[in-house]
């Protein structure tokens, strides 16, 4: 019979070396994360932060204000809603320019196909500042590209519009950014297809543009999703991006979220903010997994 | 028929290449361009970088970079090599959770959230509230690098070393180690980029005294553009460039490891 | 006192249960194999022995020690992998060192020892080479110079020539009965492979789904196995089961279904209307054109189905007259013909009672 002095032994080993990380992201991330979801039910101070715990009169601060200012005023529904449509758009918009990069890089010979990987994964690793601004100079009102456009829409006697500050620009960076987070899951999943299913398929009649819808593209779909949910959920909390790029009316739930932390220094009506986000980000990503699976799951019919 | 459509889709390939690097180029260009305004080439010229390196903010701001980009990526190392050998060895399931949630979850809301952790703790704001959150989000990619290099490697081995008289910690010193360092130092590699690179949680955990380099360069744009950025970010660039060719070179998983994010 | 003894040692792994309350004991000196299809728990008993599983229940001693507070790096065994398991990161020479190293031997000792080792596995001048520039072969030995080196009581092989190809694994097989005599050590040796088995063992224990079906040397447990299992199990075997119908001496009369009666020679008192079973290897079948009249305890007619050329022999399916079916087997080599019948031959086949084996069920 074993006794307990090597599995004690054992679970010592386990948790020396497991504790350190997990006591340091208890800390410093699920606490924070606790402390910021039970900042929502309380009331802002009066200089900023949060009203104390118990007032004078011995009244416990718990309530649902900022929830109900949150649901209530239309405007940060509405902010939220185009959070939503901006993060779709960008979405969609990636997969379309994503697809062809992935499929190329996926049945390329293999001794150039990690070069082309790195390819799409060196700017993801450059300053995310530094992204933001190539494109302040690429729509900036004195650059190429702007007075191209311009001196378009004045020949055909229409005023200038400005590309740098607009939603336009706020699409384009967001769609520049989060590109290689849809290539990789794409890529991945491409790789793995067996170029012997297209040959069957033309075999049997399927003409390019048949074989690519009803054979590569469903095989395709674990990795669209699993790229959709990378590309949409940092897309949602994005501040910097609108904060640079964008007009006035380019605000979205990053800014937001930011304005109450940082400005008006509301912190229960920021937490319910960052809240809505979390958990509009985490209903994303389950279905996007739940999608995927059932997509996998048909895969493995197919491949059966 | 189907040669058609290759060619299509290469075409197609091409612009995003283009639409990836082009923005890019065009930062490092101007950064070599003898006029203020960034649009149109007029001469070549140094001058941009001589103003970037007699700019005190900005030195003082790359100084502080380096410090927390070093300190963050020495314990995420250490803690992420950790994390990703347990999650490994023992199949946890708070693990995981705790290690990629951070990497997964929108950025901002690390921000916030320990900004308000630290204002309520009373915990000045600065260069070690930044590297502790550096730290917080850098253990999820070291240990994503770690497990897949351990996964990689055969089960026995540990189990050899065990049975040729090692004890648990000569089995990892002398065999599991040795064996899953060019991960360890792809991880370290990354992490110290990822810190260096990092803007947003930078941004709500600095407090109003302490500057970076992504955070001068943000009060930088945020006022005018001007080509001494394009100068600092080209050499920011450059070090990204190299330290991510070496770290994928040491870990070909490395190109992967967004891929487990979610 | 036999060196290593297992004492109802059990091992589950959830709801399934690995090893089943098995007894086993294993002396000096031997070569024993755990033989079992996969599944049937034999690696996790060497695993137990190893130090790296540790049993639910049941006690594992070696020289009449408990090892349950023993880790694996604390027992005087040794353990060659399935896959070797070669430290990747270090030439041949420090893989062999390796344990020396972790026993504190002197350094200055350490070389010699070294070489000793490899040239007992006849690779002396490899010693700088890394595992990936060897064959599987020279892994191999390499591996057992690794386990042999600090003179181990014991060492445990997990299926060590199943990477090989055919022709090494012969030669392999050979070399590790000579070190085995030469070193004198005690190999528990854990296979799928009957043959060899059959080849290399002292002793077999034969598994199956956590439980030790028969201990016996090989020709015991080929020529009389103790279960149905063990029987189809250990090379060819016609299996029969029926109602026994009369006993008289030291013979049963079997009414097997399909085939009739079959006679069989066994001390066994069974009473009358029990089941059971006769084992009945292919080569104990005397097959041929019907034309015997001599007196045969078993005689039968059937009709040849199918035929299995091998080379050597030839396995002869036969269907009998009742409808069984029945694998009877001639040797190829007195004759020079390939094969004596063609399918749709008739034929007569007979044994004596003393070839077939009494199995209760």
């Amino acid at each position: 019979m074993a006794t307990g002095a090597r599995e004690a032994a054992q679970a010592r080993g386990k948790w020396l070396v497991s504790g350190p990380p997990i006591l340091y992201l208890l800390v410093f991330f699920a606490a924070p994360t606790l402390i910021m979801a039970a900042a929502s039910l309380r009331t802002p101070g009066e200089f900023g932060g949060l009203a104390p715990l118990v007032d004078e009169a011995g009244k416990l601060d718990l309530n649902f204000d900022s929830f109900a200012r949150f649901f209530t005023e239309p405007v940060y529904l509405e902010v939220f809603v185009k959070s939503v449509i901006f993060a779709t758009a960008t979405t969609v918009l990636c997969l379309l320019i994503a697809y062809p990069l992935a499929s190329v890089i996926a049945t390329s010979p293999k001794r150039v196909r990690s070069l082309l990987l790195l390819l799409v994964i060196l700017p993801f690793w450059s300053n995310f500042l530094i992204r933001i601004y190539a494109w302040m100079i690429i729509l900036g009102p004195n650059a190429a590209l702007a007075r191209g456009v311009n001196g378009m829409l004045a020949w055909f006697g229409a005023g200038p519009v400005p590309l740098l500050f607009s939603s336009f620009a706020v699409l384009v960076c967001l769609v520049y950014v989060h590109l290689p987070f849809m290539v990789l899951p794409l890529y991945a999943n491409l790789e793995k297809h067996d170029p012997a299913l297209l040959d069957a398929a033309q075999d049997l009649g399927a003409h390019a543009w048949q074989r690519f819808w009803r054979i590569t593209f469903p095989l395709s779909l674990p990795g669209v999703y699993a790229g959709a949910a990378l590309v949409f959920i940092p897309a949602l909390g994005i501040f910097a991006i609108p904060d640079l790029l964008g007009g006035p009316n380019d605000t979205l739930i990053g800014n937001l979220i930011k304005q109450q932390f940082l400005e008006t220094r509301d912190w229960p009506f920021g937490s319910v903010l960052s809240i809505v986000l979390t958990v509009a980000a985490l209903a994303l990503a389950g279905l996007a997994a739940w999608f995927g699976q059932r997509a996998t799951r048909a895969r493995a019919l197919v491949d059966a | 028929m189907r040669k058609r459509r290759i060619t299509l889709a290469k075409v197609a390939a091409a612009f995003g290449y283009a639409f990836l690097y082009l923005p890019l180029v065009i930062v490092v260009v101007y950064s070599f361009n003898d006029s203020r305004l960034n649009a149109e080439w007029v001469g070549f010229t140094l001058n941009w970088y001589r103003t970037l390196f007699a700019d005190d903010d900005m030195l003082v701001a790359a100084r502080n970079s380096l410090v927390i980009g070093l300190c963050a990526s020495a314990v995420s190392t250490v803690l992420g090599t950790m994390a990703g050998f347990a999650m490994h060895r023992w199949k946890t399931r708070v693990l995981p959770i705790l290690v990629l949630t951070p990497i997964a979850i929108p950025e901002i809301l690390v921000g916030v959230s320990l900004l308000i952790f630290f204002v309520l703790l009373n915990f000045t704001l600065g260069l070690v509230s930044v590297a502790i959150a550096h730290i917080a989000f850098c253990i999820g990619f070291v240990a994503i690098v770690v497990r897949a290099r351990m996964a990689g490697m055969d089960e026995s081995l540990t189990e050899a070393a065990r049975d040729c008289g090692a004890t648990p910690w000569q089995a990892f010193r002398y065999v599991t180690l040795p064996l899953i360092m060019p991960g360890v130092i792809a991880g370290a590699l990354m992490a110290f980029t990822l810190s260096i690179d990092d803007f947003v949680i930078t941004f709500f955990t600095a407090g109003a005294g302490t500057v970076t380099l992504p955070l001068q360069i943000y009060s930088m744009i945020k006022i005018a553009v001007t080509p001494e950025v394009n100068a600092v970010s080209t050499l920011l660039m450059l070090l990204t460039l190299l330290l991510i060719v070496i770290a994928s070179r040491l870990s070909p998983s490395l190109l992967r490891s967004q891929e487990s994010t979610p | 006192m036999p060196l290593l003894e297992l004492r109802q040692v059990t091992r589950r792994f959830g709801d399934f249960t690995a090893v089943d309350h098995v007894d086993l004991a294993i002396d000096a000196g031997e070569f024993f194999t755990l033989l079992g299809p996969s599944g049937c728990g034999k690696t996790t008993l060497l695993r137990m022995i190893a130090g790296f599983e540790q049993p639910d229940e049941g006690q594992v001693l070696l020289d009449g020690v408990d090892l349950a507070d023993s880790p694996p790096e604390a027992r005087p065994v040794r353990t060659v992998f399935q896959s070797y398991a070669l430290f990747p990161h270090m030439s041949v020479e420090g893989n062999v060192a390796f344990p020396l190293q972790m026993a504190k031997t002197p350094a200055r000792e350490i070389p010699k020892r070294v070489a000793e080792a490899l040239e007992d596995v006849r690779l002396t001048g490899f010693g700088r080479r890394y595992p990936h520039e060897l064959s599987g072969g020279q892994r191999q030995r390499v591996a057992i110079a690794r386990a042999l080196v600090t003179h181990p009581t014991m060492l445990l092989l997990d299926e060590p020539l199943a990477a090989l190809d055919a022709k090494l694994r012969e030669e392999m097989q050979i070399e590790l009965i000579n070190l085995q005599k030469q070193a004198g050590i005690t190999f528990v040796y854990v296979t799928h492979d009957q043959t060899e088995a059959l080849a290399l063992s002292h002793r077999i224990a034969v598994m199956n789904r956590g439980n030790v079906e028969q201990v016996d040397e090989p020709s015991k447990v080929y020529r009389f196995p103790k279960s149905r299992f063990v029987a189809d199990f250990i090379g060819q075997c016609n299996l029969f089961s029926g109602t026994v119908a009369a006993r008289d001496g030291g013979i049963v009369s079997i009414a097997v279904d399909a085939l009739g009666t079959v006679r069989v020679a066994t001390p066994s008192t069974i009473a009358p209307g029990t089941r059971a079973s006769i084992a009945l290897r292919p080569e104990q079948i005397r097959i041929g054109a019907s034309q015997g009249d001599t007196a045969s305890d078993n005689r039968f007619r059937g009709t040849v189905s199918d035929l299995l050329y091998m080379g050597d022999v030839t396995v002869y399916r036969v269907r009998t007259d009742g409808g069984a079916e029945v694998e009877a087997l001639l040797a190829n080599s007195q004759t020079g013909r390939a094969k004596f019948f063609e399918p749709g031959d008739a034929v007569e086949m007979d044994w004596p009672a003393a070839a077939g084996h009494f199995i209760e069920d």
